[in-house]
């Protein structure tokens, strides 16, 4: 293969100087003539029926424009799961009841903000209070109320996998064990609060900015909600402070700001503040995971039967896709012969759980990894080895569900252990002190169209132009990670150009091309970028064949866009420049624009993605016996990525990988009493800063995916899930402590070491 | 009728104090004036309540929670936002607004302007700190993407001390 122009450079960022100088604009940052402000009542209540709202009050303040309940507007479910309809099941304002504290009730649009909030102390609800159910046991036990009332056991989804006889498997184990782990609900936490700006122009369509991850999304489910047509809705997503999985659905405010722009004419915005985001915010699923593995003498894993339950608060959100998934990651990473799962994503009168970095693979993966060191222990086997003697190659098959592509998992096991002096420091490490090791694999982008879009999965428009530039056109949104860079990074190489020559339009569901699923599942480098691809190619065709015509070249000339140029391969005097190829082909079109649109679905790759990322990381931390406090000395991380497309923009996916994952092993967790979110703001919601972060060592284990563009694949969200378990395994190796219920808090260490955790000395 | 001297970015604002639309009201953060007073968006509001660093300018030289600042406080003050970093003229970035760029220091960019400013203190006090001196300065900066890797690598490579970081 020939070496890339520009994949696997820093080129900087599209977006560094916009950033850097403080002129990116946010949603919050947009402002209109005229424009009004929303705020949302939320129910203080986690499970009751609505009697009576009056809002008179409210709208008898002065300033005040519009106020609105559920009965105001229409009565549309909505949820990304559009394929099966009876999965959606929210209103944008609560109709009849509520069903978590924190569940939007009543919206009022005002001329600033503070009138809006003092109108909200004006609207008087009354509710006749229910039974709250807030753990899955109670929610799922017989006479349990149902939270809705088409779903009588509070089960709305279960999902199976299964291949082999798992039972066979365990009659022919030498070693089975059985564990339940309890993992627990985190934030997502990114740093912009949601905000929505809408605006109604003079044809009464909507135009909406909003802080998001899937315009195209929002764009379809606003239309349907208001009883619009999807073309009279154009959703623009401006800049975005994160995501994480935490804005990829259409969300109350949107609703409300859009709505609430037709009913008064003028612009809507709503801004959340970081207490309603942390009071009623999505999550991370809480799950409880049973697990049973069986083993041979030998290490040779045998079988497996896992079953999930997940905690999924008051509405499914995308814990369909959680619930499916959190049963692919227990059958990955290791060959599993036989393996059965079944997972039930159960309602509670707790704030949704839905998509958030790792998609139900960190807490599946966390009790894998962990079961597996504790076989290994049983069974007097390295944990490193019986991951090397397990792991799953290029061309594993999970049976009906996924074929393995690339596969450089075995690489990364050696890799990391390599790097730390695994077998030195598991040997001989001083007291207080551990070393530990987790792994992951993760998906390049979902499969299974539960959108249910008629649309590609991605698409992309090129249009060349004379003056050697282009303009790259995609619905692909850009939420921080750096697709805009790294799709003008694949263009650029395709066609030649340098990254001054690219300019890009992006995530404007009226402008890009349809359609493009959003920025979740990592799926936007792999498929935003094979769209890119595809649409590149069809424009070098193009310039191909006017070059050829031009120079009356022999049909079996191979030819390449380079350096600015297009040329036969090795006659670059029969060559031109790229903007004198666009000016023929245009010519030979009688004027006609040189356009090609791309697009990429993935087909024929099962049910879950077209490739995996795989990885390995080994933490090693220190503990204070005295008060239990852990700190994280190092982290070494090799991961398996495919092509690194821009190697600071890996990086830095994996540095804010390992600070949640830090979060997620030892200090992040909402204190919950009653359904309610005690912890609502960032002094009390530990989030690990500067000084917690631990250094690193990275090694990219390079593989070339033969479905990715230039060969790259998922990066950075798998890696939320293996530091949890190599911190948890390391403490283990540390205390003697072994946790199956995050986070591993000092108070569980100290508790553990007194219970006789075997104590190094 | 109170009014209000405030030098932000170099530039004089007399600010009336009082509760019409264009005035400041008594219960006006200086991150509400900034913002939607003045115009002035670069600095963002990531909680309101002084947990996450987002919202931090410099007063007088020295790094301030913008959220948890009343306007009415800022009186004869001198405001630096992220817009007044860079000399107005010609196209001149701070180094530090150099370096993060050179070091992709950000992803989503939200938490940028309160660290850059964080930053631009720390380093104004010592100009070569080591890796750790830069990571407890920033410790009251929150970043969810990238959690300061590349941001210290950034703020030593501003202060031409980059060389640090590997020594731990």
């Amino acid at each position: 293969m020939e070496p890339f122009q520009m994949i696997g450079k820093d080129v900087p960022r599209n977006d560094a100087r916009a950033k850097a100088t403080g002129t990116a604009a946010y949603a919050d940052d947009l402002k209109l003539p005229g424009m009004l402000h929303g705020r949302i009542l939320r129910s203080p209540l986690a499970h009751a029926r609505i009697l009576h709202i009056d809002t008179s009050r409210a709208e008898a303040l002065t300033g005040v424009r519009c106020v609105i309940t559920g009965q105001d507007i229409p009565q549309v479910k909505y949820g990304n799961w559009r394929l099966f309809p009876d999965t959606q099941d929210e209103y944008a304002l609560a109709v009849d009841k509520v069903r978590f504290i924190g569940d939007e009730v009543a919206a009022v649009a005002a001329v600033d903000k503070d009138t809006a909030q003092e109108a909200l102390e004006l609207i008087d609800v009354e509710y006749e209070e229910l039974p709250g159910l807030f753990d899955v046991e109670s929610a799922m036990a017989g006479d349990a109320v149902p939270i809705h009332d088409h779903c009588r056991n509070n089960t709305s989804v279960n999902r199976k996998i299964a291949y082999g006889d798992v039972e066979k498997g365990f009659a022919e184990s030498d070693y089975v064990r059985e564990d339940t782990f309890r993992v627990h609900a985190v934030s997502h936490a990114y740093l912009e609060p949601c905000s929505a700006l809408a605006q109604l122009d003079l044809d009464g369509r909507i135009t909406l900015w909003t802080s998001t991850q899937v315009p195209y999304i929002v764009q379809c489910l606003l239309a349907s909600t208001l009883e619009m047509r999807e073309n009279d809705v154009r959703v623009i997503k401006p800049y975005v402070g994160g995501g994480f999985g935490g804005k990829m659905e259409l969300r109350t405010w949107e609703f409300c700001a859009a709505f609430m722009a037709k009913r008064t004419g003028r612009p809507v915005k709503f801004t959340l503040n970081r207490e309603e985001e942390f009071l009623a915010g999505r999550r991370r699923h809480p799950m409880t995971i049973h697990s049973k593995v069986g083993f041979k003498k030998d290490g040779a894993l045998v079988a497996k039967d896992l079953k999930i339950t997940l905690d999924g608060g008051a509405y499914n959100a995308m814990g369909p896709t959680a619930t499916f998934l959190c049963g692919n990651f227990g059958a990955m990473l290791y060959r599993y012969p036989n393996y059965a799962f079944y997972g039930r994503h159960v309602y509670t009168n707790k704030p949704p759980a839905s998509a958030m970095r790792g998609f139900g693979a960190p807490q599946s993966l966390y009790a894998s990894e962990i079961q597996m060191n504790m076989a290994a222990e049983a069974l007097g086997i390295d944990p490193v080895d019986i991951r090397l003697k397990n792991a799953q190659k290029s061309g594993d098959k999970i049976p009906d569900v996924a074929t393995i592509s690339s596969c450089g998992f075995t690489e990364s096991i050696q890799e990391v252990a390599r790097m730390s002096d695994w077998k030195k420091k598991r040997a001989s490490l001083g007291p207080g002190r551990g070393i530990g090791i987790g792994c992951y694999s993760f998906i390049s982008g979902g499969v299974f169209n539960w959108f249910n879009t008629q649309y590609p999965f991605s698409a992309a428009e090129v249009r060349a132009f004379s003056d050697g530039t282009v303009h790259l056109l995609t619905m692909a949104s850009d939420i921080g990670q750096g697709s805009d860079t790294a799709l003008k990074q694949i263009l650029a190489e395709e066609l030649g150009l340098r990254m001054e020559d690219i300019r890009i339009t992006s995530a404007d569901t009226a402008m890009t091309p349809q359609a493009d699923l959003g920025s979740w599942g990592s799926r936007v480098t792999l498929m935003a970028g094979n769209a890119v691809v595809d649409a590149a190619r069809k424009i070098k065709e193009r310039l191909f064949g006017a070059l050829s015509a031009r120079y009356n070249l022999n049909v079996i000339y191979e030819m390449e866009c380079r350096e600015g140029r297009v040329q036969p391969k090795g006659r670059p005097d029969r060559g031109m420049s790229f903007g004198e190829a666009v000016a023929m082909v245009q010519k030979a079109s009688r004027g006609e624009p040189l356009v090609a649109r791309g697009s990429y679905t993935p087909r024929d790759k099962g049910l879950v993605t077209p490739a995996f990322g795989f990885g390995a990381q080994v933490a090693e931390v220190e503990v204070d016996r005295q008060t239990g406090l852990v700190e994280v000395k190092k982290m070494w991380t090799a991961h398996d990525c495919g092509t690194v497309i821009n190697p600071k923009g890996v990086e830095g996916q994996l540095a804010g990988s390992i600070q949640m994952g830090l979060g997620y092993a030892l200090s992040e967790q909402f204190v919950m009493e009653e359904g309610r979110t005690l912890n609502t703001n960032f002094l009390d919601y530990k989030m690990p800063t500067a000084l917690d972060m631990p250094p690193g060592e990275v090694v990219h284990v390079e593989t070339y995916e033969p479905e990715g563009p230039m060969g790259a694949k998922e990066c950075g969200e798998g890696l939320a899930s293996p530091t949890a378990p190599a911190i948890s395994d390391a403490v283990y190796h540390a205390t003697g402590y072994r946790c199956k219920d995050l986070p591993i808090t000092p108070e569980k260490i100290l508790e553990g070491m007194n219970a006789g955790g075997k104590k190094k000395s | 009728m109170v009014l209000l001297h405030i030098i932000v970015n170099g530039r004089g604002y007399d600010l009336q104090v009082g509760a019409d639309p264009h005035q400041v009201d008594p219960a006006h953060t200086l991150a509400y004036t900034l913002r939607e007073t003045l115009g002035l968006t670069g600095t963002k509001i990531g909680c309101n309540h002084g947990g996450c660093g987002a919202c931090t300018v410099l007063m007088d030289g020295v790094p301030v929670l913008s959220c948890l600042t009343l306007t009415v406080e800022c009186d004869g003050r001198e405001i630096v936002t992220i817009e007044g970093l860079s000399p107005p003229e010609g196209n001149d970035l701070d180094p530090l607004q150099r370096a993060f760029m050179d070091h992709g220091a950000f992803q989503c960019g939200f938490c940028t302007p309160g660290i850059i400013l964080t930053a631009k203190h720390l380093l104004d006090r010592n100009p070569s700190p080591d890796a750790e001196t830069v990571e407890e300065a920033l410790s009251g900066n929150h970043c969810r993407c990238i959690s300061h890797y590349q941001v210290v690598q950034a703020v030593l490579a501003a202060a031409g001390t980059e060389a640090d970081r590997d020594e731990d």
